[in-house]
């Protein structure tokens, strides 16, 4: 009985006596899912574009703040750093389309899959080989980004919110309001669909496939930059952030593999809901439950609708 | 000029359906046979045989493992580490709930605990497939990590989080523990990896391996031939899960002497893929010669550019390792996407006909 | 060859009935209230212009698609619904129009793969691969030698599939389905892509099939002159709808099954 109550009760009960402890963890929340969900939509900018699904996109995200600190800390000034990295995170995209997109380009989707873990190791290492790899500082001030706090005294209690998470979200906002109008009223934008949509039928009008994947990655890669830095002002710039990365998988699953709304609302269910399990009913277990919790939210999700909440659904044909 | 099929007929469907019917292949694999057990042991230094060749045994066998669910049914899964780890923690718990059973039984019924959990992990292949699967069991890995850390029973509440392996005998021998020779445990595993190679292939080569491999490539006309998709399915994983999970306890048991969560992460899972990728989807000597490949490639960069008057640091070569091991990946699934395996195939067919061109 | 159990039908009576089948995917209705039977030894062909809803047909009768109204009744057993393994176990086995092959396997592992029903040797005998499980294998490889002799496909038994001229392809898949030992064969477009001779070849095989070993034949084929010659019976569907059903003769005169093919709209 007790148990039950445990389970059950009692959490919802703190959640209504700390009412600003709940407000506070729903923002923390939040801000893990933003940067979730900017993980997430560097994977579907790919894939929404080449069909490929980008298991490196974590790592570019570790690799283009390495990239940024690692120049800023040999003495290149703050914005012309930043420029670089985006150079370097071009030359990235053209590199990957050259060197595994076009021979692969018939494959199966499991093959190029597995390229992109392959990819990913390698630019672990590479990463790891020129910058080293000990967590390093994201250089937020020279970025001009926000520090400090804001507190409100709000709902018996107090609540604290980071300016940098809330430059975050509106970052965030912004290039994904950006992005969205880009793909929908561009030239480029509706290429993008065309070649998602049938590689043979984009190319039969002329579209090159070649150069659309070059701009896709490089703007998945500019994607990853913005979330490498984010991410590297609230905590240190390390390959940690790798693993934190494969987060984004289930926020594919929920938002569907396609869907630019979806990777928002997605990553927001992830991060709001790991969190919010972590803190009222990990305890109950020992804690640490935000290994898992995602992953095992993406199965159960997956039983029951396995094309995701934004998806299509796939109809067999023999 | 030696390998030629020509004289060799087969008079009956048996013959014909041995799984080694050129003559060559069985010599050469006696050969292999006779080094292994024989010539290793009496000639080879401790250290070549701890760090190179019972390690290599060992992932060997965690590649078969993979290799079967992957490799021959088509179901990409990136939980190998998680499986493998609950084989060493079952052996783990065992052992010290029963001291006086033979460890060996306990190693190959830990096994079983890894078949268990992988049937479990496995259900939802009946409605999910390809990628998705993989997420699936990225969630099995997850959460068997955690289960490491935080299920102080599995460890027998050691402050620590780790297991030390306690000393075994096999019929008077120390086999574990720290005072076991290299060459008792290496030929422990020897005999297990290749008994269960065996058994492993035996089992492609019929009914099942079939049906895997049927659902692996088109499972739509399997069903509609009547193969049955979720027990076929649920039977790789068992038997994947199996392999893994033997492969974890003998890790732990016959090789580390001891085990900490970090032990069976997310990297173990990426590591053996990257062995039956490398080495060849769908094939047991592909998984062989992928974790040599994998498994030799750190420790040749480790030793050879000292000698060639190269120095690297130790954190060098792991990045190099990476870089290797990704570049590889990618390398192959260019080249070759069927691995060493294929190459090896290759290379039968051109000493067929050798010292001919064609 | 007959599959073993169920009821004994005879020739000339009903083996499988189709009544009043309906199905649709979303919006799209692909087949719409379509009865017809198929009678044991028979070849039955279904035909009409693209779109027509054949290959739907087929997908209902194996199980692959579940109507959403309709009623399948085979070997004096009525099911609504029909499943895979149903529909296999009780010896209705086919080929399909985009050759459906196992191309990681050779052409003799594919036939073998026909055989897995009738494999039962248990899990502890195929872990050893001797003893009954041995035993079984050869026994069953005697009998797929007998099909890849029929079908003439000696030379390439060991040859992935994957590397196979089409022509062969479809042999190998016809091969895989007789090794069902199927009462029913359902063939989908079964000289699709074909040139004369290897038309002519698969016609023969057709015919000897029916002939030789009893099986009913139903099959979906857009080659006239094919299904003047080889079928008892034909079905005619167009748009979802049949339109006709009788003798070959009896259905090439019927001015609808024309209008349908010349596209004239109705």
């Amino acid at each position: 009985m007790g148990l039950l109550y445990q389970i059950f009760i009692d959490p919802f009960v703190q959640m209504g006596t700390a009412p600003d402890l709940f407000v506070q963890t729903l923002w923390e929340g939040m801000v893990g899912g933003v940067l979730y969900a900017l993980i997430a939509l560097g994977f579907v900018l790919i894939f929404k574009a080449s069909g490929v699904f980008n298991f490196a996109q974590g790592i570019m995200v570790v690799f283009a703040a390495l990239t940024l600190v690692g120049l800023y800390n040999a003495g290149v000034p703050a914005f012309l750093a930043l420029g670089l990295t985006i150079a370097v995170m071009f030359a990235l995209a053209f590199t990957v389309e050259r060197a595994v997109l076009r021979p692969l380009v018939n494959q199966p989707d499991i093959i190029l899959f597995m390229a992109t873990f392959g990819l990913t190791y390698f630019l672990i290492g590479f990463g790891q080989f020129v910058f080293g790899g000990e967590p390093k500082v994201m250089i937020t001030e020279q970025l001009y980004l926000p520090k400090g706090t804001i507190t409100y005294k709000a709902l018996g209690g107090v609540i604290s919110l980071q300016k940098l998470d809330i430059a975050a979200a509106v970052i965030a906002s912004v290039m994904v309001a950006g992005l969205a109008v880009f793909f929908s009223k561009t030239r480029i934008g509706r290429a993008l669909r065309a070649v998602a949509d049938s590689h043979s039928a984009a190319l039969s009008v002329g579209i090159s496939l070649e150069q659309i994947w070059v701009i896709v990655w490089f703007a998945a890669g500019l994607v990853a930059l913005v979330t490498g830095i984010m991410w590297g002002a609230r905590s240190d710039v390390s390959f940690a952030l790798d693993v934190i990365a494969l987060k984004a998988l289930p926020v594919l699953i929920l938002g569907g593999l396609t869907s630019i709304p979806g990777a928002i609302v997605g990553g927001l269910i992830i991060g709001i809901g790991e969190k919010l399990w972590e803190f009222y009913w990990g305890p109950l277990i020992g804690g640490g439950t935000d290994s898992w919790f995602a992953f095992v939210l993406a199965l159960v999700f997956l039983l029951f609708r396995p094309q995701g909440l934004f998806g299509e659904r796939i109809i067999e044909r023999v | 000029m030696f390998y030629r099929e020509a004289g060799q007929f087969k008079t009956t469907y048996a013959s014909d359906e041995a799984i080694f019917p050129i003559l060559q292949d069985r010599i050469g694999i006696l050969i292999i046979l006779a080094v292994a057990f024989v010539v290793i042991p009496a000639f080879g230094n401790d250290f070549f045989i701890n760090a190179v060749m019972t390690p290599f045994l060992i992932f060997s066998l965690a590649s078969i493992g993979l290799n079967l669910l992957t490799g021959y049914t088509g179901l990409l899964s990136l939980g190998t580490g998680g499986f493998m780890g609950i084989g060493a923690y079952a052996c783990y718990k065992l052992t010290t709930i029963f001291p006086d059973v033979n460890i060996i039984v306990w190693i190959i019924v830990s096994g079983f605990f890894s078949a268990a959990v992988g049937v479990l992990f496995g259900l939802p292949s009946l409605r999910i497939k390809g990628f998705y699967l993989a997420i699936a069991t990225l969630a099995a890995q997850f959460f068997l990590e955690w289960c490491f850390i935080r299920i102080p029973w599995l460890y027998n509440y050691n402050v620590s989080a780790a297991i030390e392996v306690p000393q075994r005998e096999l019929f008077g021998v120390i086999i574990t523990g720290p005072r076991a020779t290299a060459e008792t445990r290496y030929l422990i595993v020897l005999t297990i990896v290749t008994v269960m190679t065996w058994v492993a292939s035996n089992i492609v080569h019929g009914r099942i391996g079939r049906m895997w491999m049927a659902v692996r490539d088109m499972d739509i006309a399997a069903e509609l031939m009547g193969i049955r998709l979720l027990p076929t399915k649920l039977l790789a994983f068992a038997v994947s899960s199996f392999y893994c999970g033997v492969a974890g306890a003998l890790l732990v048991f016959l090789w580390y002497g001891g085990a900490e969560s970090t032990v069976f992460s997310i990297n173990e899972s990426f590591t053996v893929l990257f062995m039956i990728i490398i080495g060849g989807l769908g094939s047991l000597l592909g998984s062989f010669l992928g974790a040599a490949l994998i498994y030799i490639l750190p420790i040749v960069l480790r030793f050879v550019p000292p000698e060639l008057g190269i120095p690297l640091h130790a954190a060098t070569v792991e990045h190099i390792t990476f870089m290797i091991t990704g570049a590889l990946i990618v390398f192959f699934l260019i080249a070759e996407p069927a691995g060493l395996a294929r190459l090896w195939q290759i290379g039968k067919q051109k000493l067929r006909v050798w010292p001919f061109p064609y | 060859m007959r599959a073993p159990g169920g009821p004994e039908v005879a020739v000339g009576d009903v083996l499988l009935a189709v009544e009043n089948v309906s199905l649709s995917f979303g919006g799209v209705k692909a087949v719409s209230d379509v009865s017809f039977d198929i009678r044991k030894g028979e070849i039955r062909a279904i035909i009409g212009p693209n779109g027509a809803g054949k290959t739907s047909m087929l997908n209902v009768i194996n199980g692959f698609y579940q109507p959403q109204q309709g009623r399948i009744t085979f070997k004096g057993e009525t099911h609504a619904k029909m499943r895979p393994h149903e529909a296999a176990s009780g010896g209705i086995a086919r080929t399909f129009q985009n050759v459906a092959l196992f191309r990681g396997m050779t052409a003799l592992d594919n036939i073998m793969a026909g055989r897995t029903l009738k494999m039962h040797s248990n899990f502890f005998w195929q872990l050893l691969r001797y003893g009954p499980a041995m035993r079984e294998e050869v026994q069953h490889r005697r009998r797929v030698e007998e099909i890849i002799d029929f079908l003439k496909i000696q030379e390439i038994r060991r040859v992935p599939v994957g590397r196979l001229p089409y022509g062969l392809q479809k042999r190998v898949e016809l091969g895989r389905a007789l090794a069902m030992e199927p009462e029913l064969l359902l063939l989908d477009e079964p000289m699709a892509g074909m040139n004369i001779e290897e038309k002519e070849d698969m016609s023969r095989f057709v015919l000897d099939v029916n002939d030789y070993y009893g099986t009913t034949i139903a099959l979906i084929e857009h080659d006239m002159g094919v299904v003047m010659d080889l079928s008892d019976r034909v079905v005619v569907l167009d748009h979802g709808i049949k339109i006709a059903d009788g003798t070959p003769e009896g259905v090439k005169g019927n001015q609808a099954v024309i209008d349908a093919y010349l596209g004239v709209a109705h």
